[in-house]
């Protein structure tokens, strides 16, 4: 497999906190890549530096040899980096379907214009985007609730929405930030199989995520943050065995670990 | 055109997309209601003999038309109170190109638009990242700064104006004559109530296209949640952009068939509290709807005028009832109808 994804020394500062520290690792194309560790160890702001809604202090992201670090971040979901958001971050008052047709927005044919005129173009990808937010409901179990409205929706639908919507803009690397946070252990379940499934469609996924049996279940690799620096990165059982890991964790004494 | 766009959605099954019956009834409602404000309308104007009526609907038209430019910013997710000033713009660009350079109104009238449109994207530049009070306050003085410049400028004549603007003169092309010469009408009150009228249709119709085409659904987004829609990909500084030119275009449109109808322009033609008003237009109509600031505008010019035999009380029964309104119906008059189809 080759790369898909570098990031090379990457650093952000926020006043004099470092919240990453000169982290670099590689990205596979289609792996599930996991980033784990404690609260406030700088995973969310990672995210967000790879997106480029946040600029780094200094170190680059590079996209198959490009640099997309400091790009505008709608350009770099033009590119095909997409990220999900840690809190349910969605269109409330459109319903689920519509939530997931407008998504689809990087891979419309047609101009601003050519919408409001109703062009040919505009007409099939309206056609295209409504058979494609379908298929991407029924992966995601939310056929039932299409027509709700969004704001309407369970907590557990909320995180597979925000899914749904990341797979919609047709990303080739999708970044989850804690897509299984609130869910039960069945929900949890649940939800792994979908990703594995977007996995399946040829898609890239980075996840954050707290729960260690999820994270050990899904992940082809893992990378350790702690403190804003990367401490281990590897196999679950690497990242099991690991004595900078356990100590990371044994330090904030966090028992549901499950080390 | 006349039905509201789904937003507060209470559209629990599947709907039938926009099936047929549905669509040609929003068509024969739209003609209707054409037929109804250019034809009936003036019938009973003449029949009752209440020629003031023109100039009064006349206004309602053109405000609406400016309220309708502020309805969009609010769907953008911004609240805009500075309409006024590209109004105020809009007028002069017409009043300077018709008194000062002799051109046609009918070329200033786009032209007008266009200005504003263009001086919106600088001004939008900057000020469309604010949020919430502060872009607010920010387009309320922009209002007052319109004003200052009109009053300063030596192009725009100070605080004298520009009075004696001409009536528009006949509109030709290829020697055929499409309007007529308003010097030559025996009414032109009448041929100014058209135009606007046929300008306001025209600019709802384009609106309720805008709105429900998907750049419609893009502004929508952009107002729900813009970092979500940066991150599918929308290109949000642009589409802001264009949201608020289209509305700075409307609002100097409106402005400078005001300046032809009173023939005149001046720095206070158009104040903060005009821009106030189209906001309030907003609010009162139904943010959720594209009928709803043609509606606002139309109770709310109408409501101010009847209360005038209240004297000195005007303004206060006035602002009561707009609370009280805004308290009883947040989402304004149009939902009115929601609540009847839901029961
Ligand atoms: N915008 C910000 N301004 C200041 N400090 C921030 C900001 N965002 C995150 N931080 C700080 O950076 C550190 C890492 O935060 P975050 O990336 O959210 O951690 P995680 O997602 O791993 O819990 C925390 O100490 C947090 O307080
Ligand atoms: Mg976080």
């Amino acid at each position: 497999m080759s790369d898909i994804l570098s990031i090379e020394n990457l650093t952000r500062r926020f006043g004099g906190l470092y919240a990453v520290n000169d982290v670099s690792f590689t990205v596979r194309e289609n792996e599930i890549l996991s980033v784990i560790g404690p609260n406030g160890a700088g995973k969310s702001t990672l995210f967000k530096l790879i997106s480029s809604f946040l600029k780094p202090t200094s170190g680059r992201v590079m996209l198959q040899g490009e640099k997309i670090s400091g790009l505008a971040p709608h350009i770099v979901a033009r590119k095909g980096v997409v990220r999900t958001f840690q809190e349910t971050t969605i269109f409330r008052n459109m319903t689920v379907r519509e939530n997931v047709i407008i998504a689809h927005h990087l891979q419309s044919e047609a101009s601003l214009f050519g919408y409001f005129a109703g062009s040919a173009n505009a007409r099939s990808d309206v056609r295209k985007f409504g058979q494609s937010a379908d298929d991407i409901l029924t992966l995601l179990n939310l056929d039932s609730v299409a027509y709700e409205m969004a704001s309407n929706l369970p907590h557990g639908s909320l995180r597979a929405l925000g899914i749904a919507i990341g797979l919609a803009t047709n990303a080739r690397v999708l970044l989850l930030d804690e897509p299984f946070a609130g869910m039960n252990h069945e929900e949890t379940m649940r939800t792994v199989n979908m990703v594995q499934g977007v996995r399946d469609r040829g898609v890239t996924v980075l996840l954050v995520e707290h729960d260690m049996a999820a994270v050990m279940k899904i992940s082809d690799r893992i990378v350790v943050l702690n403190f804003g620096e990367k401490i281990a990165e590897g196999t679950s059982t690497e990242i099991q065995n690991d004595e900078r890991v356990i100590e990371a964790y044994l330090g904030i004494e966090d028992e549901s670990i499950g080390l | 055109m006349g039905i509201e766009h789904n937003s507060d959605g209470s559209s629990k099954a599947k709907p039938a997309g926009s099936s047929l019956a549905a669509t040609s009834l929003k068509i024969v409602g739209a003609l209707l209601f054409a037929a109804f404000v250019l034809i009936l309308v003036p019938m009973l104007i003449n029949g009752a003999e209440r020629w003031d009526l023109y100039y009064t609907l006349t206004s309602v038209a053109l405000l609406s038309i400016a309220s309708a430019g502020v309805w969009l910013t609010f769907y953008i997710g911004r609240i805009n109170i500075g309409q006024a000033a590209y109004a105020l713009i809009g007028g002069y660009v017409s009043a300077i190109l018709v008194v000062d350079y002799g051109v046609s109104f009918w070329w200033t009238l786009p032209l007008a638009g266009l200005t504003c449109a263009v001086i919106s994207v600088f001004v939008g530049l900057p000020i469309l990242r604010l949020r919430g009070v502060y872009f607010a306050m920010v387009t309320l003085v922009f209002t007052e700064v319109a004003k200052m410049a009109a009053l300063a400028l030596p192009i725009t004549h100070g605080a004298s104006g520009i009075a004696n603007i001409p009536l528009p003169g006949a509109l030709e092309i290829f020697g055929l004559t499409l309007i007529p010469d308003f010097n030559t009408l025996e009414n032109s009150r009448y041929a100014f109530y058209i135009l606007s009228v046929t300008l306001m249709l025209l600019c709802y119709f384009m609106m309720y296209r805008l709105v429900n085409s998907r750049m419609g659904r893009l502004c929508y987004s952009l107002q729900q949640n813009e970092e979500l829609a940066s991150s599918i990909g929308v290109n949000i500084t642009y589409l802001r952009l264009v949201a608020y030119a289209i509305s700075s275009f409307l609002g100097g449109i409106g402005g400078a068939i005001f300046a032809a109808i009173s023939q005149s322009v001046y720095p206070s033609s158009f104040a903060v509290a005009d821009s106030i008003n189209f906001m309030l237009n907003c609010f009162l109509g139904g943010l959720g709807y594209v009928l709803g600031p043609m509606l606002g505008t139309f109770v709310l010019y109408f409501g101010w005028d009847w209360l005038f035999q209240t004297g000195k009380y005007q303004l206060l029964i006035f602002s009561s009832v707009l609370i009280a309104l805004m308290l009883i119906l947040p989402n304004g008059l149009l939902s009115i109808r929601l609540w009847g189809k839901k029961s």
